[in-house]
């Protein structure tokens, strides 16, 4: 069945996502607006990145875990605990730096095995096993660090995350580099949409039409080089956004196009009918907190090095910034939907307001107040669709 | 001549593209029964909506009579206030909260503090009860009572609300012969005492049996409405009106051309999952050929699904012990991935709750059992799943404008296809169906009649389990009866009659008198 859309059938078509791209400009046209620009200037940007990369890294694992069906509490306490490895083996133990990111990796891993192991094959609900490892995790950082903070890291550990990748091109004002990286991550983009278009027309199936296809890759370049000629005029390319790009693509290229993507979709959408079409839903879950840890462990590093040091409350209401991101990114609370990119804006979302407000110098109490009318809005946003396509 | 309770006048209800209702009539006339007949998808279910409430005034088009007074219903609390109480098929009663807790629900017998009179509550639900015939301690939890007594619960909770019109919504889907038989009674007995009826149902010869009139429903639209008391108004009759053509045959024809044995089971004892040493599945044998259809017949409770779920990778029951053989070799099989790996698919009863995910589309669900088909190294070929999804909806004849659609958003008779269709792209040899027609209209059940021939014809095996005896009359070579666990009877189509796998399927123990009696049947 080969069809042409136009854009208003693919904006029906994708209504809960593309309700989200919609909201998200809005709240960068608003805060721009009200910042007088502010927020979209270059240091502002690069700062964004780097203020919410890890909550990123860990709505990447937490959209999985949510698509699955469970919830994941320990995250926070999770990235206290690898940052806190990290830091005991790199500043305390005078070990290179590598050796505290394997550290903390290895940590994550450990405990997504050890929170995988509950609910997957014992059977503890997610939200029960997280909560214990919640306290367990904290308590273990605590004991890590003997209750006081470690700092300074290494140069090198600290570049991980406040580091860029610049100046190797020169360029005057502007970084060449970034821009050049930028470029090609663009042309990456739009030789793979027209691949798929192709793929898509050869097996008969519904495309949108080419003015429409178009249109769409100018915008995205548009955007992406916009964004990235901002970062080139400030500090360059900074190495977390490259850590998150690589991370993006790999995972929402296992949500959509692997087997494991697959099954934690078909355990989330229909745990009864998943298990008699054979899939292993025990091993799927386990999968899915094991992963979960180790994405903890990577935004522990991340932390830890944008941080400088290990704190011992470090992390703290983590997980609940990443589950936001999730929700606002249209992951259904009863599972089986949802996506990384969705969970990618929601986090932008809640990074942009944050930010935004404060640059107003709104305080600390009042941003609480509005993330959570947000938060709440989102879903029940989400639950107003769901209800009307059911008609 | 009777005045009409209820008359509905041009009913058109409107979903986002599709028309689901249009000028639909209906009248029913005070104290009768009145049936409602129709394929899946012809607004049966929408135009009871209409009527209780569930789409409130204002959302639909046309006008609504009750009483002799323009109805205006804004909600069910509204609808059963004016005494209209629907039932739906799926029962909606708390499961761990008792008999009485349940028929008062939303309705509690408040003493002067306001708090929970139990005493009355109790008394009052034994009244009710009595009523329907059901003999229960009230406070008994409903989940531990079968779904024959789960759907006089709904019944005894309608009458609590001083019920005057009811209607239900396909009662007796989900009951065995003698609960169908008791709830068929029980309406009558209303009836008598000035209740009006509304009842859906697919099983015509209870319409038949126990309607006053019927009228049947097509496209959204009323097609007549017949005076069952009218010696034309056959079976038969109703079916033209459904499907707008005579079906001259319900079952399509077949000529068996059965060939080598493709799975054997012997001595399969299965015990319940939860409460230990109760035997669901005791020593059970049956063998398929392929090319053959083999029908297990037995009722509600008996083992059948029991039986067929803890061969298909043990996704039943505990301590399971026996031996499956597969062209005559033995396997042991762990779980439901090595069962698929066996070329053993299993069709479930409840495609709902087991069968699909309902929030996924018709393309993932058909590929869910067989994703290593389409993978290469756990990455999956999204393109060429999208192909095999629409090889599917041509070759199987699913109705849905894409195989993008939600299989939620399908009809009964639709789903199911989609449901063959998983496990037909899974290269099972051996489908084990369970209850493949249940809940769908007449003619899909044709159609998924026809699709079993096809998959015989192609030297597959498939095992049909049913509930309806002219359903496995029709379509199997031979049948197996199970009785509480056990199979008593292996017959071949040529001497199976319905009386005579009833009395298979009911027979209790396997005593002498009771295969005496069987000796004496056949000799008479």
């Amino acid at each position: 069945m080969t069809a042409i859309l136009n854009l208003k059938e693919l904006v029906t078509r994708n209504a809960r996502q593309s309700g989200i791209y919609i909201a998200f400009v809005f709240i960068v046209a608003f805060f721009a607006i009200l910042t007088e620009g502010t927020l979209l200037s270059p240091g502002n940007l690069t700062n964004i990145v780097l203020q919410y990369s890890y909550i990123l890294i860990l709505a990447i694992g937490m959209v999985i875990v949510i698509i699955g069906g469970h919830i994941d509490l320990s995250v926070g306490s999770l990235v206290a605990l690898t940052g806190a490895v990290s830091a005991v083996v790199v500043i305390r133990g005078g070990n290179p730096w590598w050796m505290g990111v394997l550290a903390a990796i290895a940590v994550g891993l450990i405990a997504g095995v050890w929170q995988g192991f509950w609910v997957a094959f014992v059977g503890i609900p997610a939200f029960i096993t997280t909560l214990a490892g919640m306290l367990l995790f904290r308590g273990l950082t605590l004991q890590t660090l003997n209750n006081i903070s470690l700092s300074p890291f290494p140069t090198e550990y600290s570049k991980i995350a406040a580091g860029f990748q610049n100046g190797l091109f020169g360029g005057p004002g502007f970084d060449v580099f970034t821009l050049v990286i930028f470029a090609i991550a663009v042309v990456g983009y739009g030789v793979s949409a027209l691949r798929g278009r192709r793929a898509r027309l050869a097996y008969k199936q519904s495309v949108e039409a080419m003015p429409l296809f178009i249109t769409r890759l100018v915008v995205v370049a548009a955007v992406v080089m916009a964004f990235g000629y901002q970062l080139s005029r400030s500090r360059g390319l900074p190495n977390v956004l490259i850590i998150l790009a690589i991370l993006i693509i790999a995972y929402t290229l296992v949500t959509t196009r692997s087997v494991f993507g697959r099954h934690v979709y078909a355990i989330g959408g229909n745990l009864n009918a998943a298990m008699l079409s054979g899939v292993k839903v025990r091993w799927v879950n386990f999968g899915i907190m094991v992963n979960m840890g180790f994405l903890a462990g990577v935004a522990g590093v991340v932390f830890s090095s944008r941080s400088n040091g290990a704190q011992p409350s470090a992390g703290q209401m983590f997980e609940l910034d990443a589950i936001a991101a999730c929700f606002i990114g249209g992951a259904a609370v009863t599972g089986g939907v949802g996506r990384v990119t969705g969970a990618m804006v929601g986090g932008l979302i809640m990074a942009v307001m944050s930010n935004g407000m404060q640059l107003m110098g709104i305080d600390q109490s009042t941003q609480q107040v509005v993330k959570g009318l947000v938060l709440l809005l989102a879903v029940a946003f989400d639950v107003y669709n769901k209800r009307r396509a059911r008609g | 001549m009777a005045t009409n309770i209820l008359e509905m006048r041009k009913i058109t209800k409107t979903f986002p593209g599709v028309k689901a209702l249009e000028d639909v009539e209906l009248s029913v006339e005070a104290g009768e029964i009145h049936g409602i007949c129709g394929e899946n998808g012809a607004g049966k279910s929408t135009l009871m909506k209409v009527l209780s409430g569930v789409y409130p005034h204002g959302n639909y088009d046309g006008e609504i009579f009750y009483d002799g007074e323009v109805a205006k219903f804004s909600s069910i609390k509204d609808s059963e206030h004016h005494g209209v109480v629907i039932i739906h098929q799926e029962l909606a009663l708390i499961p761990h909260l008792s008999v009485a807790e349940n028929i008062f629900l939303g309705n509690e017998q408040r003493g002067k503090t306001g708090l929970i009179d139990w005493n009355a509550t109790n008394h009052e639900a034994e009244k009710l009860m009595d009523r329907v015939g059901l003999h229960e301690n009230p406070t008994t939890p409903v989940s531990q009572l079968g779904v024959g007594k789960q759907q006089l619960i709904e019944i005894a909770k309608a009458l609590s609300k001083e019920v005057r019109l009811l209607i239900l919504d396909e009662p007796t889907a989900a009951l065995n012969d003698e609960d169908s038989a008791h709830l068929l009674g029980l309406l009558r007995q209303l009836k008598a005492s000035g209740i009006t009826s509304i009842m859906i149902s697919h099983k015509l010869n209870e319409i038949a049996n126990i309607a006053d009139r019927t009228t049947i429903l097509r496209d959204g639209r009323t097609i007549e409405t017949l005076d069952m008391s009218d010696k034309d108004s056959t079976q038969d009759r109703i079916i033209r009106g459904m499907v707008g053509r005579e079906l001259e045959n319900r079952f399509p024809s077949r000529t068996p051309k059965i060939g080598e044995e493709v799975l054997r089971v012997e001595n399969w004892t299965v015990f319940h999952p939860t409460q230990p040493g109760r035997v669901v599945v005791d020593k059970a044998h049956l063998s398929v050929k392929a090319g053959e259809v083999v029908g297990i017949a037995g009722l509600m409770g008996a083992g059948r699904t029991e039986l067929a779920m803890s061969l298909f990778g043990k996704s039943y029951g505990r301590d399971i012990t026996g031996q499956v053989f597969k062209h005559g070799e033995p396997i042991g099989i762990r779980n439901v991935a090595e069962a698929i790996d066996h070329g053993i698919a299993y069709a479930t009863e409840d495609r709902k709750k087991y069968g699909l995910n309902l929030i996924e589309d018709v393309r993932r669900n058909i590929s869910a059992a067989s994703l290593g088909k389409l993978s290469v190294r756990g990455w999956i070929n999204g393109n060429q799943e999208l192909k095999v999804a629409e090889e599917y909806r041509t070759s199987m004849n699913i109705k849905t404008p894409s195989v993008l659609q939600t299989v939620g958003n399908l009809s009964g008779g639709n789903q199911q296809k989609v449901v063959l269709s998983k496990w037909i792209y899974s290269d099972a040899d051996v489908l084990i169906l369970d209850e493949p027609t249940r809940g769908i209209d007449v003619g899909a059940k044709y159609e998924i009649y026809t699709i079993i021939n096809r998959l015989v014809a192609e030297g597959k095996a498939v095992i049909l389990i049913s509930s309806e005896l002219p359903e496995l009359l029709g379509t199997c070579d031979r049948i197996y009866t199970i009785a509480f666990g056990r199979v008593t009877g292996e017959v071949l189509l040529k001497d199976a009659t319905p009386e005579g796998l009833m009395e298979l399927m009911t027979q209790e123990k396997a005593s002498q008198g009771a295969s005496a009696q069987t000796k004496e049947k056949k000799s008479s």
